[in-house]
């Protein structure tokens, strides 16, 4: 049975001090694809529950599968991304378990027949010396199907144990996954937590980039699992590893391997032993908790599967496919850094914040980097932060935000004004011109308005009028507030500055 | 027949607690023997096949059998319940899962 007590935990300074940590890092990433894996029921997400399931994916009598050739292509370029091999013959197989989230009683995956194996994929994370790359090695990636989603009832926490039934809605169920496996992560030491999330981060960028897949971690379009042992020394075997589940966020991966690391070094240390088990991650306490022990090797008798044919996909398919495929991220990310000349430090802050896509793209509409960098970094930023959503999926679009700049710089905008004009877009009030007018938030520009403005502070203040006349002209602070509070803010203060000391005929 | 594979109480058990069939103890030593012959039957066909004779999964030689990424009709939600013992809330329902233990 699981325990929620708060188990002990080593401080992260002395794990690292006496423990070398290996990682081992799955990640499920659902297709894009318009239909399953295996039938042609569509994928669509938040579908009324079993309204996109039919005999095949329902494992119905007499239904087969058909292989959906979108899936495996998918799959090849995944593999072909990942600097994979892929193979010349390959089959799926039936992983046999009794869970009520797939209707077969088996999941069709690959064992040991994955269409790509044997990849790499290097990722970049600021360390002491300087940002240092790591070769991450990809020991297969292999297709499979998504499981059926099960809510439990009853009970008081909605959770399995307690539950007195539960329901099943297969809308899910034989949705297309692609697993990607990490081989042993070793030499990262201290900076295992921030190298495991560098991963899932370039990960997701690697296959965003290829449009396989819309990779909503959110959503649980791309999830992942973290293995995490400890050992004294580099030169010892393995240590006895957990598998971390249901870690869905990038920040969390961080937080479970170091929280797991912390963990088990305090286990470590008063003389215990690590059990090889299933263990959960919580989101809300930063914590895991024990969950199906492992001491029993799993059983889920493989064999391949004889309702499909094997895939074996011709070396002209796959030169084709590798022909498609996009710029490699990492390329791509060198281009853009010399193309707008920034520093290695401003570009990790781009990458960090997942903001590379918009950036180029608000770039590619038009705006200054500096800008994009700007508005995606600073307001846009906090908003999503506060939301909770990524960057890419705020209400507003990279055209918009190259709007909004390209307003500020022929001068109609104030940097004030420009973020209200950014908040009314995100609100749903439509284009950055259309906001402007509907808010009346143009930079008061006429000089007639700004003069009747002036005129009337002056006299509102003529004491200060005087002051600003016999020379005083750090007194004209007073007026420009005026005239701005006047205004609402859409007056350009330098220019009501020069426009009140010429009237007055004082010069600065 | 040394080369027979045998098959023991424990491999039934575990076979047994896999499948979630409830065996009385008295019955593993019944079928721990037919199973020994089921797969002595078995080998005999695997001394038959040598070894120019590949392992199959599959009785057509055939591969790269795909469908087109299109959508076809799905059964509706009533028609995809229709045959479940119980049913709540637009989904199937079934028994209390148990944690592995």
């Amino acid at each position: 049975m699981s325990t929620d007590t708060t188990e002990k935990v080593l401080p992260y300074d002395d794990v690292v001090a006496s423990f070398d940590p290996v990682l081992g890092l799955e990640v499920h990433v659902e297709l894009g694809t318009a239909t399953k894996m295996f039938c042609g029921c569509p994928t669509t997400f938040g579908a009324a529950p079993n309204t996109q399931v039919c005999p095949t994916c329902l494992g119905l009598p007499g239904s087969l599968p058909v292989v959906n050739k979108v899936g495996v292509e998918s799959a090849i370029r995944i593999g072909l991304a990942l600097n994979c091999s892929i193979a010349e013959w390959c089959r799926f197989a039936r992983k046999n378990y009794f869970y009520p989230d797939m209707p077969k009683n088996f999941q069709t995956s690959q064992y040991d027949e994955p269409i790509a194996y044997d990849g790499y994929l290097d990722v970049d994370v600021e360390t002491d010396e300087g940002v240092k790359t790591f070769r991450i090695g990809i020991e297969r990636a292999h297709m499979e199907e998504d499981t059926g989603k099960t809510t439990h009832q009853g009970g008081a926490t909605g959770r399995i144990h307690g539950a007195d039934y539960s329901l099943v809605d297969y809308n899910r169920a034989g949705i297309p996954l692609i697993e990607i496996v990490t081989k042993p992560i070793e030499g990262t030491g201290k900076y295992a937590p921030e190298v495991a999330r560098a991963y899932v981060t370039a990960l997701r960028e690697l296959l965003r980039g290829l449009g396989v897949s819309d990779v909503k971690m959110e959503q649980g379009s791309l999830r992942c699992d973290a293995n995490v042992s400890l050992r004294r020394t580099p030169s010892d075997t393995f240590g006895t590893r957990t598998e971390t589940k249901n870690v869905n966020s990038l920040r969390s991966i961080e937080r479970a391997v170091r929280y797991e690391m912390t963990r088990q070094a305090a286990v470590l240390e008063d003389g215990g032993s690590i059990t090889q088990e299933t263990r959960h991650w919580h989101e809300d306490t930063g914590i895991t908790t024990s969950g199906r022990s492992k001491e029993e090797a799993e059983d889920y008798r493989y064999f391949p599967e004889p309702d499909l044919v094997p895939i074996a996909p011709s070396r002209e398919w796959v030169e084709e496919l590798r022909t498609s495929l996009p710029e490699n991220p990492a390329v791509r990310r060198a281009r853009l850094q010399q193309v707008w000349g920034i520093s290695d430090l401003d570009m990790q802050t781009v990458l960090n914040a997942g903001a590379l896509d918009v950036v180029e793209d608000t770039v590619a509409a038009g705006a200054d980097q500096a800008a994009a960098r700007k508005w995606w970094l600073g307001e846009l930023a906090r908003v999503a932060n506060e939301r909770g959503v990524e960057l890419a999926d705020l209400p507003i679009t990279p055209a918009q935000v190259a709007g909004v700049e390209a307003l500020v710089s022929e001068g109609t905008l104030n940097d004030k004004l420009a973020r209200q004009v950014i908040e009314g877009v995100l609100a749903g009030e439509g284009e950055p011109d259309a906001v402007v007018a509907s808010r009346g938030l143009a930079v008061v520009s006429d000089d007639g308005p700004l003069l009747a403005a002036i005129d009337e502070a002056l006299a509102a203040q003529p004491d200060v009028a005087d002051k600003i006349r016999g020379g005083k002209v750090q007194a004209a602070g007073a007026i420009v507030g005026a005239v701005m509070k006047a205004t609402r803010g859409q007056a350009d203060a330098g220019r009501v500055r020069a426009l009140l000391l010429e009237r007055l005929g004082v010069s600065e | 027949m040394p080369d027979t594979p045998s098959i023991t109480r424990e491999d039934v058990a575990h076979l047994a607690r896999l499948a979630r069939i409830d065996l009385p103890p008295e019955s593993l030593d019944h079928y721990a023997e037919q199973l020994g012959v089921i797969l002595g039957s078995v080998a005999q066909v695997a001394e038959v096949a040598a070894e120019d004779v590949p392992a199959t999964s599959h009785p057509m030689p055939l591969v790269n059998v795909f469908r087109e990424d299109v959508v076809r009709p799905c059964l509706t939600n009533e028609e995809a319940l229709s045959g479940a013992p119980s049913v709540e809330s637009e989904r199937f329902r079934v028994p209390r899962i148990l944690d592995e233990e």
